[in-house]
């Protein structure tokens, strides 16, 4: 068995966009265990070294999507990334590129989120009446949307897109991914609204398929999957693989 | 008036597939003369093409579809170096103008080069 201890050097890019005019970084010493995370090292640094450091954080589980920063140049979550993994005696940390810079590593989330509800992301039904009845799927209608269902909205394939580094009205592998989510998912019935939507000059098709977003991702989704999957659905392939409506079912 | 741009991207994609096959096909107009490749390339030889009309029919494709193709290109990286309604619109028109130039242009040269 090697060392379970191990000394690490922790940089941290601090700037607060109010008072600097350039980033810097500060340095800090930290000792991790086989188990401890970038987050654990982060949070040690807050409560003992340097109260200042802003950082987003929440569930320490890979399931809220808060606390992805920029580790060693690679967008990650830091409650997911053990230092033991990263194979270094220096860490870096950095916020989110492709996402304005609250402080230090706290990045803002509202344009993320705005480009996400600009989709849609909920089932548009009118048939959906509200009187306990539900819409019954078979397991194959379940399967075209399951992965994309996994999305935790934490923003790290958003940063590691190319086309949104350069072009702002583009939505992102996030909100594209989820659009086809809805649109493949056999409960929905606004196809031709959500095409629309998509069908724009800054949508869908300024996808380069650079493939980054699905690399990055903490939790296994391919949203550069979904984007072909939508171009080719506004292509005209693939409409048969959406069945008819699902039925409602009456549980009363 | 605007098309969609899924429209646009079928136009693109199929201009671009049609491109490789129409080169292909001119480049191996190239290989097929009898006194051989670099023969094909003196004035002479060029401009007997001309004359043919089937191969006048396989240039004039290659430039529609390389213009439309190429100005389309052109038109999607300039909508990603900037985004705003003045730049997009300018963008929209210049491409179309520039493409329609380019037609005329080449069209012309193909025309009078087999009046030669």
């Amino acid at each position: 068995m090697g060392d379970i201890m191990k000394k690490v050097k922790v940089r941290i890019q601090r700037f607060n966009p109010s008072k600097d005019r350039y980033a810097t970084y500060d340095e800090y010493d930290v000792t991790a265990e086989r188990w401890t995370t970038v987050l654990d090292a982060l949070l040690y640094i807050k409560a003992h070294i340097d109260h200042s450091i802003a950082l987003r954080y929440s569930c320490r589980m890979a399931s809220c999507g808060s606390c992805g920063m920029l580790i060693n140049g690679v967008p990650r979550l830091a409650c997911y990334t053990k230092v033991y993994e990263l194979n270094t005696d220096v860490i870096t940390c950095k916020p989110l590129p492709n996402f304005p810079i609250i402080r230090d590593l706290a990045t803002d989330f509202k344009e993320f989120f705005a480009k996400h509800k600009s989709m849609k992301p909920y089932i548009i039904n009118e048939k959906a009446d509200g009187n306990a009845r539900e819409f019954i799927q078979k397991p194959e209608d379940v399967e075209m949307y399951l992965q994309f269902s996994y999305c935790i909205k934490c923003g790290l394939c958003y940063s590691a897109c190319p086309t949104v580094g350069t072009d702002k009205r583009f939505p992102g592998p996030q909100a594209l991914a989820q659009m086809y989510r809805y649109l493949i998912d056999n409960r929905d019935d606004a196809t031709k609204e959500r095409l629309r939507i998509v069908d724009d000059r800054h949508g869908v098709w300024r996808c380069h398929f650079a493939g980054s977003c699905s690399t990055v991702c903490p939790k296994g989704v391919d949203p550069a999957l979904g984007i072909q999957l939508l171009r080719a659905y506004l292509l005209g392939y693939g409409k048969e693989k959406r069945k008819k409506g699902a039925m409602l079912y009456s549980r009363t | 008036m605007h098309m969609r741009e899924s429209s646009i991207m079928k136009v693109h994609y199929y201009t671009g597939l049609a491109a490789i096959v129409l080169v292909a096909i001119h480049v191996l107009f190239r290989l097929t003369v009898p006194e051989g490749y670099y023969a094909s390339l003196e004035y002479e030889n060029v401009l007997a093409n001309y004359k043919n009309i089937s191969y006048v029919v396989v240039l004039e494709l290659i430039l529609i579809t390389v213009a439309i193709h190429g100005f389309n290109g052109l038109r999607v990286i300039l909508l990603e170096l900037r985004q705003g309604n003045i730049w997009e619109s300018a963008v929209r028109w210049l491409c179309i103008a520039g493409a329609l130039a380019v037609l005329a242009y080449g069209t012309r040269t193909i025309i009078l080069a087999s009046m030669m």
